[in-house]
């Protein structure tokens, strides 16, 4: 293969892994932003999204983007839920009680999974272009990294003109830059953090599609690593900003593929122990995020 | 005289309310006698020094570390190594150190050894997180933990990987293990107690005032972290050689999610908190764990029944944290009531 075509493999790959990590670590930033809660459960919206695709997907004749929307769906709700039921009562309590919420939350979602549906390991129906492959030249490209790639642009840009272009977006980066100033502005609460927790079980959902596409299985501790990736990555941009929380997933796509390609088997499997050890460093000496001068919003 | 005993009572009534009832367990363990009520004993005690552990730093401090079992994890495997037998290591550690092999300390010289790693390990790491705190404190010692866990897996050397390790002696007691946790009552009380303790918990309720009246909060919140890891190694270390079988799984979220559970569901604040979340979650747990054991014994179900005993303490953890969020004591230490002590003062 010749050097230009490893360049281009290697950009896609990158830039696929990159746009799902950056989702992930959106969905995670927008509502630290707003409410300061570092929500553990995130990783439970991805599981609730793959486990619809399990359920629905096993009943035949039901066409996969249905399939897929109801997962999204399913996202959307439970986020929501989470927020009615959980979130709600302890707003007013210290950041503490509020993280140990989300964490106790996370912990009671993922052991439901295994009560209710099972601690194995189960195979879910994936549509035909998570495993073809197309060939351009000399050039191997599967067609789910163009698919990530097309589709975490889209919501990107979907996401931005909503946050630009409408009042409840114009709202919600308000609240993110200063949550008390726009209540006192008239800005009902608990519509801006209900929305928030919307989206982020949106960004959850579709998140859902592609982490279970990868895999093709879903268990109920699947939620682990995205939730561990968007940490890592909104710690990379800077907790509370969300231009930073997307720079920080690409970086980490980046990273990730870097690492692949370079390291030896032996040092890959203390990866993860690197990539852990730089966010503590980040944390450290950049508190505010290794992307200097991100805006908040 | 009577002055001088109303004064001690006051100062001690604490401790002295929250050692008699758990001795008290102990002895009722011992006098009944049955295996399976020692081992859930022996157990509940390990638990209370990892909780009264996490208390010294996260209670004192208002610092919350989802780090902490990684203490757990060192004390187990550093105490195991040093305890074991040269033949028992060739046998577990198919590509151990040939150094370490030779090396074998009786049982509590092993235990404290295996503290003191954990120990020097969390003062190397623990002068930089201290300077953190809130949702960036909670994200770096959640990676402390990754970090931890990733080099537990894969350092086959010292771990034997991801699978199980075994030949550890069964050295842990039920009288080591009380001795321990009472211990760990005390030094957890003490540290509240002194000036360093007051001064940590000044910085808890409010950073600025604490650092504009000259206290040094990276210095206080260290020696914490230290102390409170050393008890946490200590606590896995008597665990390793109470379980004698383990692999890197287990110090992982799962007992993570217990202990921090034990800790909030008492009340952060206090030391009292710290014991009366561990026995009240112990005994639920215990309860739960056994309904599900008889549930999987009875074939009932079509598959297996987990995940009951998480999902019935995540639920019940949620309610309190609404409900109550300083704990069921509220925070609050024990305290004989006051008319009892005040007559010898007057």
């Amino acid at each position: 293969m010749e050097a230009i075509d490893q360049v281009l493999q290697f950009l896609i790959n990158a830039l696929s892994l990159g746009g799902l990590y950056a989702l992930m670590a959106l969905g995670l930033a927008l509502v630290y932003s707003i409410l300061r809660l570092v929500n553990f459960a995130y990783g439970e919206l991805v599981m609730v999204g793959g486990y619809t695709l399990l359920v629905v997907g096993q009943a035949t004749g039901i066409p996969w983007l249905i399939v897929a929307a109801l997962a999204i769906f399913a996202a959307v709700v439970t986020s929501l839920l989470l927020e009615r039921v959980a979130f709600r009562p302890v707003r007013q309590a210290s950041p503490t009680t509020m993280l140990i919420t989300s964490f106790a939350v996370s912990a009671l979602l993922q052991n439901a999974a295994l009560l209710f549906v099972s601690p194995r390991t189960q195979a879910v129906r994936i549509p035909a272009f998570f495993i073809e492959n197309i060939t351009v030249g000399d050039l191997l490209i599967s067609k789910s990294n163009i698919v990530t790639l097309i589709v975490s642009l889209a919501m990107l840009g979907l996401l931005t003109l909503f946050l630009r272009r409408t009042i409840l977006g114009s709202a919600l980066r308000a609240a993110a830059d200063d949550f008390v100033m726009t209540r006192l502005l008239g800005i009902r609460a608990n519509l801006v953090i209900a929305t928030a927790f919307a989206i982020s079980g949106c960004l959850a959902g579709v998140v859902s599609l592609f982490w279970i596409g990868r895999s093709g299985s879903v268990i109920p501790q699947i939620g682990l690593t995205p939730v561990l990736i968007a940490f890592v990555a909104s710690v990379i941009g800077g907790m509370g900003s969300l231009t930073g929380a997307v720079a920080g997933g690409y970086l980490l796509g980046f990273l990730t593929i870097t690492l692949n390609t370079l390291l030896p088997q032996r040092l890959l499997d203390f990866r993860q122990a690197f990539v852990f050890a730089i966010v503590i460093l980040v944390l450290l000496f950049r508190p505010r995020g290794l992307i200097s001068g991100a805006e908040r919003v | 005289m009577a002055s001088r005993f109303a004064d001690l009572s006051r100062r001690y009534s604490t401790l002295a309310l929250l050692v008699i009832p758990l001795l008290l367990i102990a002895l009722a363990a011992q006098l009944i006698g049955r295996v399976v009520l020692e081992r859930i004993v022996i157990v509940l005690f390990i638990n209370l020094t990892m909780v009264v552990a996490l208390q010294v730093f996260m209670g004192n401090s208002g610092v919350v570390s989802f780090g902490h079992i990684s203490f757990m994890g060192i004390g187990a495997y550093a105490s195991a190594l040093l305890s074991m037998t040269p033949a028992a290591k060739a046998a577990a550690l198919r590509s151990g150190y040939a150094i370490f092999e030779q090396i074998q300390l009786p049982f509590i010289p092993a235990l404290l050894g295996g503290a003191a790693v954990a120990a020097l390990i969390a003062a190397l790491i623990g002068f930089p997180l201290a300077r953190l705190s809130g949702a960036s404190a909670v994200i770096a010692t959640f990676a402390l933990l990754m970090v931890v866990h990733t080099v537990l897996l894969n350092w086959s050397e010292v771990t034997n990987g991801p699978r199980i390790i075994f030949g550890i002696q069964g050295l842990t007691t039920l009288w080591t293990v009380v001795a321990f946790g009472l211990l760990s009552i005390v030094i957890g009380y003490w540290f509240k107690e002194t000036g360093m303790g007051l001064q940590l918990r000044a910085s808890r309720e409010d950073e600025q005032a604490a650092s504009s009246i000259g206290i040094d909060i990276v210095v206080v919140r260290w020696v914490a972290f230290i102390i409170s890891a050393f008890l946490t190694g200590l606590a896995g270390g008597l665990w390793a050689h109470f379980i004698t079988i383990f692999s890197p799984i287990s110090f992982y979220l799962t007992q993570t999610f217990l202990i921090v559970t034990m800790l909030i569901v008492g009340g952060m604040t206090s030391v009292s908190g710290a014991v009366v979340g561990t026995v009240v979650i112990s005994a639920i747990f215990e309860g739960l764990r056994a309904i599900e054991n008889a549930v999987n014994m009875s074939h009932i179900l079509p598959g297996t029944f987990v995940g009951f005993t998480e999902v019935l303490l995540a639920t019940a953890m949620i309610v309190l944290l609404i409900r109550r969020p300083a704990g069921v004591t509220g925070g609050q230490e024990f305290r004989l009531p006051r008319r009892w002590t005040r007559r010898g003062s007057d």
